[in-house]
């Protein structure tokens, strides 16, 4: 097992690497220089905007950026904001609490509803909950998040002013949000649930264990259910990259905090340092969720070994 | 031999008495074609056909928005800003006194031309790769697959975000940053699917009457794994949609004044309290579009890959 994690580890350097060099000359070699950018607003002459380059090290040759920044990834240093002088790790850290509340409560709502709908469909197959469920489930697949926000928030906040509207103060800040967030990941895990059940229920050992006396409660559960939790679990894994994505939009929607806001004012003031950082970190959490999820397939499915 | 007589394009007398016996059968047993299989599978799909008909009255009305829509899409009412929806205005007007119906029905050409342009790149550019990393294998499939990995390490809108970053915010861009970022979604697909099918006898069958790996990749291989890619498309127009929307909405993608159902909704956003209808109709628009190519994906692929909708 520890083996198998510290092959993942290694394996995930080339990729997070190569994220560090796509994003990094994507950057450099595409139109926009940011030390203009910078100053285009003050009208700084063209003597000014060569010192600032020259201070931002945006005159050295590319490989020289480039290994300086390699370097510096490798020391824990992202560079500075453009902006504000604020170091990328420090602006990330402050960020990224407010991130992790809204993903982790997202992914809670996308969890239990999701599974709750799709074992309900499953085993009331045909039945009107079922036909429900998965009318709601296709509406959630289809339904653009930032619109969904909205129209809870006209609904919640503005009409009934039940719920604040923006902000990020609390936990009655957190609902909305992450119930917008959290609705499209539940209509998707509902019909891989309902799907992975209705397939394992027709099993020989469901059968064998029905015929054993076992409770039906004891069936879905301890039977069906984990066993439809593998392919689940790999969507669930996939879905927190999504949910990542998802949190740029529902931040700037209810306007929150958060590492993705952080990004979109980053990538309308082309503070390259924060873009580069931003995108580094979201591949790093990404890649160990993912990681994540594939140990958690030995503790679902005891046949999964990873000697 | 048994290998050759099973492949599609035999020539020589093989190939005549191949054609004269599958002939003659024909004229026994009346066999439906594939097309009219795959026709009358996805006809027993109701929501697929609501999803069809649906998709078919939006792409018309936004191609014919000139003739449809009661005013150009930035043509400015005097008199008539934030007007609640009435017979005069059936989705009311926004701030700028625009008649919120024809910007919905314009709007509706930029979202589907960014669905439609950014998929039809992204599945060229990732059947490409896909198919020469599941066909080559080695070297090529790693490398190529590597680069994929990292692709997916930003995945979805986050991806799209950073290629809009640094491209600027158009049209033009919207639709590169989309289809850049589905193309890992059709490299995997047509990878696995090229994997099975470099197994088979046909191709093996191919390369013994002398095919070259262009020939058996584009004329034998590409033909026969051709559905799962066409469901992946349809599905993957409607995702395009919303993170072409998603961008304008985040004020990185297509820009206010065009007519762009992100955009009209990032406006509203600001009038919600009072004018909900400026926010509530183009959103409603995406809605219903991304649903109705979603309802036909659906159906598509239980017509055209029924093993991969049923697992």
């Amino acid at each position: 097992m520890l083996r198998y994690v510290g092959g993942r580890i290694l394996a995930s350097i080339p990729v997070l690497l190569g994220v560090a060099t796509i994003v990094f000359f994507m950057m450099r070699v595409l139109p926009g220089d940011p030390a203009k950018l910078m100053m285009y607003e003050t009208g700084a002459s063209a003597e000014e905007i060569e010192v600032l380059r020259s201070q931002l090290g945006l005159d050295d040759p590319l490989y020289i950026q480039y290994f300086d920044y390699l370097k510096s990834i490798v020391r824990g240093d992202l560079g500075q904001s453009f902006y504000t002088k604020q170091s990328v790790v420090t602006m990330l850290a402050e960020q990224l609490p407010a991130t992790i509340q809204l993903a982790v409560a997202s992914m809670a709502i996308s969890t239990i509803v999701g599974v709750s709908l799709g074992v309900l469909s499953a085993i009331r197959r045909g039945s009107k909950i079922d036909t429900v469920s998965m009318i709601v489930a296709f509406a959630g697949i289809s339904l653009p998040s930032f619109w969904l926000g909205l129209m809870l928030m006209f609904v919640f906040s503005l009409k009934l002013g039940i719920l604040p509207a923006v902000g990020t103060d609390g936990l009655r800040y957190l609902i909305l949000p992450a119930i917008t967030l959290g609705f499209g990941g539940a209509a998707i895990i509902a019909r891989l649930v309902r799907s992975s059940m209705l397939d394992i229920l027709g099993r020989e050992y469901v059968v064998t264990a029905r015929a054993k006396g076992v409770s039906e409660s004891r069936v879905i559960l301890k039977h069906v259910l984990r066993n439809a939790m593998i392919p689940t679990v790999t969507v669930l894994g996939l879905q927190f990259g999504y949910l990542l994505g998802g949190t740029v939009v529902i931040e700037t929607v209810f306007a929150r905090q958060g590492i993705g806001r952080m990004a979109i004012i980053a990538i309308t003031g082309k503070d390259f340092n924060v873009i580069q950082g931003w995108a580094l970190f979201i591949a790093l959490i990404y890649i160990i969720v993912n990681l994540l999820v594939d140990i958690s397939y030995a503790w679902l499915d005891p046949r999964v070994r990873y000697d | 031999m048994i290998k050759s007589s099973q492949s599609t394009d035999i020539e020589g007398p093989a190939a005549d008495t191949k054609q004269r016996t599958t002939a003659s059968l024909d004229t026994f047993i009346e066999r439906p074609s594939r097309r009219a299989s795959i026709w009358r599978q996805f006809q027993r799909h109701p929501g697929a056909m609501a999803g069809g008909c649906i998709l078919l009255v939006l792409v018309f009305a936004s191609v014919f928005a000139n003739l449809i829509a009661p005013y150009e899409p930035s043509f400015q009412i005097r008199g008539a800003t934030l007007q609640a929806p009435s017979f005069q205005h059936f989705f009311g007007t926004d701030q700028h006194g625009r008649d919120i119906f024809s910007r919905t029905l314009y709007g509706g050409r930029i979202s589907l031309r960014i669905g439609l342009i950014s998929v039809a790149l992204a599945a060229s550019f990732g059947t490409l790769l896909g198919a020469l990393a599941g066909y080559y294998g080695n070297w090529v499939d790693a490398v190529i697959m590597r680069f994929i990995d990292m692709l997916l390490a930003l995945p979805g809108i986050l991806l799209a975000l950073v290629i809009v970053a640094v491209l600027g915010p158009s049209v033009t861009n919207v639709m590169v940053a989309v289809g850049v970022s589905a193309v890992p979604a059709f490299s995997r697909v047509v990878r696995g699917s090229m994997l099975a099918a470099r197994e088979e006898v046909y191709v093996d069958a191919a390369r013994v009457i002398g095919c070259n790996d262009r020939s058996i990749l584009g004329r034998h291989i590409l033909p026969n794994i051709v559905s799962p890619i066409i469901v992946l498309a349809t599905l993957n127009i409607a995702t395009a949609i919303i993170i072409g929307a998603s961008l304008s909405f985040l004020g990185v993608g297509v820009q206010p004044p065009t007519a762009e159902w992100g955009s009209m909704l990032s406006q509203g956003r600001d009038y919600l309290r009072g004018q909900w209808w400026i926010a509530t109709f183009p959103g409603l628009a995406i809605f219903i579009t991304v649903l109705s190519i979603n309802l036909l994906g659906d159906g598509l692929r239980e017509a055209l890959d029924p093993r991969a909708s049923h697992s």
